[in-house]
């Protein structure tokens, strides 16, 4: 906090998603879900319009429910400090395959970039650590993003990686936000066209 | 409603309720949700709920989540229905209060949402604190587009968990039954 914070979060995520494999996403409200859109629609994208605070519940239940799959949370910090005891949830919960990546930009993206809580104070790395994730990193610069690419995709988790990134106002990329037709299309492509 | 029930005290004194006295209610609704398959079962604990969630932790089948606050259930239980499975959130009815902006995603999206909700605050409450939400959960449930079940009589409890997990799974409806303190009794605060 209170360093000058140079990673973009545009490349860095469609970095992060380039090679996803059969990963599982879920996607916090607001800019994560336009980045994660921006990488290129997914139907096993869930994306958050609202409901702020609960990108990693439905991670944990996804993870849970799919326990071969691999899931990723993408959220920004905003939305994960309305949720913090999630955090608690999924340490006693101990999903090995779910891994939470928080966009870190220290403001509120979409209301008119106030700050949060993490550009003074609060580090959510060390939060999730002490609930008592297997493993927790925050990542300020290009080579620990090499080093955490692979990470997100494959270390035992649960894990939470925090990526600062700098606090740009990145062009809309909007996906669907009909929540039916989100949900609907998520369960026909990991499910299979009977469930609709 | 004068004979106690295990749901007014605390919960530590009613897991010693002898067996014969305890209520069969729990079990008659242990018994319909693995009848629906119903695998997540997310909760805050509440003594009404104690007898169900000690079944529910027994049993092999069953993944039982404690929650830090009511409404990441509703996630879970979102998440859980995009991986192909169903669950239930248990709560008392102070946890409804937290629920409500969250109740927009099983809303918006249409995930089956089944609630067992535990009263207090609504029939001879001891604890004025209880009362506000009490008084209000289930208008908030219905103002936040939730089919709402009152049971007031414990063999009711029962087929309402039936009828609402009917709807709330077949048709991706959020459905609450609410349990009573008629029905469960009302803690006293006393020794």
């Amino acid at each position: 906090m209170n360093q000058h914070n140079e990673l973009a979060r545009r490349s860095a995520i469609a970095r992060i998603l380039a090679d996803r494999g059969d990963m599982l996403v879920v996607t916090g409200l607001g800019s994560p879900t336009y980045d994660c859109a921006a990488a290129g629609d997914h139907p096993l994208n869930f994306y958050l319009w609202g409901a702020m605070g609960s990108a990693v519940t439905v991670g944990l239940g996804l993870a849970l429910a799919q326990a071969k799959r691999r899931v990723l949370v993408i959220t920004g910090d905003g939305e994960m400090l309305m949720g913090l005891g999630a955090l608690a949830t999924v340490a006693v919960k101990r999903p090995d395959n779910l891994a939470i990546l928080v966009i870190d930009n220290e403001h509120y993206g979409e209301t008119g970039m106030q700050c949060t809580h993490t550009s003074t104070a609060v580090e959510l790395a060390g939060v999730a650590l002490a609930c008592g994730f297997r493993w927790s990193t925050t990542v300020r610069q290009t080579r620990e993003l090499d080093d955490a690419v692979p990470t997100l995709h494959t270390a035992k988790g649960p894990i939470l990686v925090v990526l600062k990134v700098s606090a740009t106002r990145d062009p809309l990329v909007l996906p669907p936000w009909d929540g039916a037709l989100l949900k609907s299309r998520f369960r026909q492509a990991l499910l299979g066209a009977q469930v609709a | 409603m004068t004979t106690p029930t295990h749901g007014g005290s605390d919960a530590a004194r009613s897991s010693t309720i002898a067996a014969a006295d305890a209520p069969n209610w729990p079990n008659l609704i242990f018994e319909k949700l693995r009848e629906f398959r119903v695998r997540h079962v997310t909760y805050v604990p509440d003594a009404g709920h104690a007898r169900l969630i000690e079944l529910c932790q027994a049993a092999h089948d069953m993944e039982p989540t404690v929650l830090t606050t009511e409404e990441e259930g509703i996630g879970i239980l979102a998440g859980a229905w995009l991986g192909g499975e169903r669950g239930v959130l248990l709560m008392q009815s102070s946890g409804v209060g937290n629920c409500i902006n969250t109740l927009s995603l099983a809303k918006v999206c249409g995930f089956p949402l089944l609630m067992i909700v535990t009263m207090r605050g609504e029939w001879g409450e001891a604890n004025p604190w209880q009362v506000p939400m009490g008084q209000i959960t289930a208008d908030s449930l219905r103002l936040a587009g939730a089919i709402v079940y009152e049971v007031t009589q414990p063999e009711a409890a029962a087929p309402a968990v039936e009828a609402a997990a009917r709807i709330a799974f077949n048709a991706g409806l959020m459905v609450a039954v609410l349990l009573s303190q008629r029905m469960l009794g009302t803690k006293l605060f006393k020794d």
